[in-house]
């Protein structure tokens, strides 16, 4: 067993991730909706590492198709990153229930369908990681962006059960939460940029979590502090402000 | 946006452009122009500033390797620092590398860089077979030497102001380990170090660090480090974690006495007239590298490098009136770099040519320019140039005095509609 399976690889951080992995002498599966886009990148990481790369077509929202997926791997995997998210069109989603449900499925919903089939082999065989990219925006529900925080708080609950189940059968699950990352999903945002990490830093971040077997990680590190702050405003306070 | 570049002198409002596809950065050399291409932004200078710049950086694909010939295809955007991370393990070095590793391929090929093995293999263009460019009409080509020569000998050194450069193919050569054996001479005076260079000149690696403060009898005064690869079979290379530099240092920090001391404890450190040691490979060609954003010791202000060539015939005479000069003003740099280089090549642009170069760092001050003002005229004086990827401020009757092929480069601009669509702040005050 060598590989690792990356879930919605053709994000940012994804990519990034399936770099540092490779590096350290990982095979790699790598899943997302239209794989003829990561040709070049599979080309980019054999190159550097001479690792194996195998690109997988999955759409996350496509829950029927994934028990296929997972049963099509002919070697099944050591662990498993899952990157995919979708930030949505917040406004949009506060009239419109499709945007919604696109939000929710995306982050939540799908990603819970795949960690499930996931998990029950994992169990099973006493072995293997599980990496959820979560969010701080999960950690407390803001104006301006709560359906997907609370997709992503929802997430990170999944998780933490996940984890507690899976202790017994030497499983690791790692919840990570990213503060801001400059990549697609921030583009043309303002965003401030000590408080901003790159891809390859939350990937190095995750690679040592993961490898030290941490169950929570905040990247950058700052962002544990920065949310018990924001955690620990009293309500009254917080439904004032604007942040 | 503010964007700088590694002197953090000047800061300029800028917008910057980055591109997914082949298409996109077409429309952007269309709609956006002028522009400058922007890699890792480790010039110095102004070669990399504009209110419009390209970024590079992203495109960082490795495309193929051929283990038989070293020939590697990779995108411009990717870092010398990447290469090694991956190729050193597999007993492979860069052919030629500057001072720093955190550079990007189309800045090395743009400044057309050189390291401590000058003498022997000359610049960057050396090691590279071909490299692809968008020209300001989103054509791109494959330039070789044979095929396309002048558009070579522009690109090469030629700063960015003939295209985007968005792939290349180079050769690495093979090593059998990470260390190198290293000498290190002490010499006293300038007299010793010239000699110091011709009597290690077959050594494939050597530089200089000069103190720039010594006075009278001690002027020229260095250390001379000279080395070549191990063969002990050690090739376990990984990128160290770099220390930083969490703020801009005040001003104050950085005067002539601390200087002076630090000068002091480098020379004074080696107590041999010659030892030796065995160092890796970030010790000896990338000592700076160690300390991330080092350029923060120079305060909000920023710095500039100072980086001149002389001719050998009257390097000597020319280096000794230089360095007093420098030592008279009481102005002067932790890094004092001289190094012997070989013979020039045929690039329009190109620094570098046989004979001594120095680089020193300044912090930017009051009467700074007018010191290097007065430095220019002793260079061009004795038939010697100013390297444009470190500079910020030199005029451009002593920047075309030193460089006689530069109508060659204009004119060949101005045909193939280069001008006033890919512009510095540097092209502009020189009217390259
Ligand atoms: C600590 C240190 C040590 C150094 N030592 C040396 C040395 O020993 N020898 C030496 O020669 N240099 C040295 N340099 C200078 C450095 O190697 C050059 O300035 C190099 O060009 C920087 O590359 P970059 O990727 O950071 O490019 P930038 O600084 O971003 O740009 C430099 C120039 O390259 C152009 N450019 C960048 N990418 C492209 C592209 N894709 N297509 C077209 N044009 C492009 C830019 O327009 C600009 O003119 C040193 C610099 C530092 C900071
Ligand atoms: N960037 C930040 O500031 C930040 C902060 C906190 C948390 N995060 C989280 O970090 C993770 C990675 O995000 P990123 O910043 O790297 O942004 P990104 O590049 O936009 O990544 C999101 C990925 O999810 C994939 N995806 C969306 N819908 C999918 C579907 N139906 N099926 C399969 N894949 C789907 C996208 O695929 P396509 O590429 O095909 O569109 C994309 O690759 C996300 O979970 C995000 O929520 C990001």
């Amino acid at each position: 067993m060598s590989y690792v399976l990356i879930i919605g690889a053709n994000s940012d951080i994804a990519k990034a991730c399936a770099r540092e992995y490779a590096k350290n002498g990982y095979d790699l599966y790598l899943a997302l909706r239209d794989k003829d886009r990561l040709n070049d990148f599979k080309q980019d990481i054999e190159v550097r590492t001479k690792r194996a790369v195998k690109l997988l077509e999955l759409d996350i929202l496509d829950f029927n198709s994934h028990q296929g997926f997972y049963n099509s791997l002919d070697e099944k995997p050591l662990g498993v990153i899952s990157a995919v998210g979708y930030l949505g069109k917040h406004k949009e989603a506060q009239k419109s229930l499709k945007e919604t449900r696109k939000i929710i499925d995306t982050n939540y919903t799908g990603v819970v369908s795949i960690l499930n089939i996931i998990a029950n082999d994992f169990e099973k065989r006493r072995s293997g990681f599980i990496v959820g990219i979560s969010s701080v925006a999960g950690d407390r529900g803001r104006k301006s962006n709560y359906i997907y925080g609370s997709a992503k708080a929802a997430l990170s609950a999944y998780l933490s059960g996940l984890r507690n189940r899976l202790y017994e059968s030497q499983v690791q699950v790692l919840t990570v939460k990213p503060g801001f990352v400059a990549t697609k999903m921030t583009e043309g945002m303002d965003l401030p940029q000590r408080l901003t990490a790159q891809p390859d830093e939350v990937a190095r971040d995750i690679l040592k979590a993961q490898q030290s077997g941490k169950d929570i990680v905040y990247t950058k590190w700052i962002w544990r502090y920065i949310m018990l702050i924001i955690k620990a405003i009293p309500e009254w306070q917080f439904k004032k402000m604007s942040i | 946006m503010l964007c700088t570049a590694w002197g953090n002198y000047p800061k300029i409002e800028c917008k910057r452009y980055k591109f997914n596809t082949i298409e996109e950065l077409g429309e952007i050399i269309d709609s956006k122009s002028p522009l400058i291409p922007y890699g890792n932004g480790r010039s110095y200078g102004d070669s990399a500033l504009a209110h419009h710049i390209i970024e590079t950086r992203q495109r960082d694909y490795f495309i193929d390797f051929d283990e038989k010939s070293g020939l590697l295809y990779i995108e411009a955007g990717v870092l010398l620092s990447e290469i090694l991370e991956h190729f050193v393990p597999r007993g492979w070095f860069l052919k030629i590398t500057p001072g720093t590793k955190l550079i990007t391929i189309g800045g090395a090929i743009a400044s057309d860089v050189h390291g401590k093995n000058h003498h022997k293999e000359g610049c960057f263009s050396s090691c590279v077979k071909e490299f692809e460019i968008m020209l300001p009409d989103g054509k791109i080509v494959t330039c070789t030497p044979k095929d396309t020569p002048n558009l070579w000998r522009a690109t090469c050194g030629g700063q960015g102001l003939t295209g985007v450069i968005l792939r290349a193919k180079i050769y690495l050569k093979k090593i059998e380990s990470k260390y190198i054996r290293q000498t290190t001479i002490k010499t006293a005076n300038l007299k010793e170090t010239f000699e110091a260079f011709e009597e290690y000149s077959d050594m494939p690696y050597s530089v200089a660090w000069i103190d720039c403060l010594a006075k009278g009898e001690d002027i020229g005064k260095s250390l001379l480090m000279v080395g070549d690869f191990d063969s002990d079979g050690e090739l376990d290379y990984r990128l160290k974690d770099t220390k930083t530099i969490p703020i801009d240092f005040p001003v104050f920090a950085l005067n002539s006495w601390s200087v002076r001391a630090f000068n002091m404890l480098y020379y004074g450190r080696v107590k041999e007239k010659i030892s030796k040691q065995r160092v890796d490979i970030d010790t000896f060609f990338y000592p700076l590298d160690a300390i991330g954003d080092w350029n923060r010791i120079y305060g909000k202000r920023g710095f500039t490098q100072y980086q001149f060539i002389l001719p050998k015939e009257s390097s000597f005479e020319g280096l000794q009136r230089i360095l007093k000069e420098i030592s008279n003003s009481g102005k002067g740099s932790f890094l004092a770099v001289l190094k012997l280089y070989g013979k020039a090549n045929n690039n329009w642009l190109s620094f570098p040519m046989e004979g001594y170069s120095l680089a020193l760092d300044f912090k930017i001050e009051s009467g700074l320019f007018e010191l290097l003002d007065r430095l220019d005229r002793i260079v061009v004086e004795y038939g010697g140039r100013i390297y444009l990827t470190k500079d910020v401020r030199v005029s451009k009757d002593i920047f075309e005095k030193g460089y006689p092929n530069i109508d060659k480069f204009r004119e060949f601009r101005e045909k193939n509609g280069m001008s006033g669509v890919f512009e510095s702040l540097q092209s502009k005050r020189l009217e390259i």
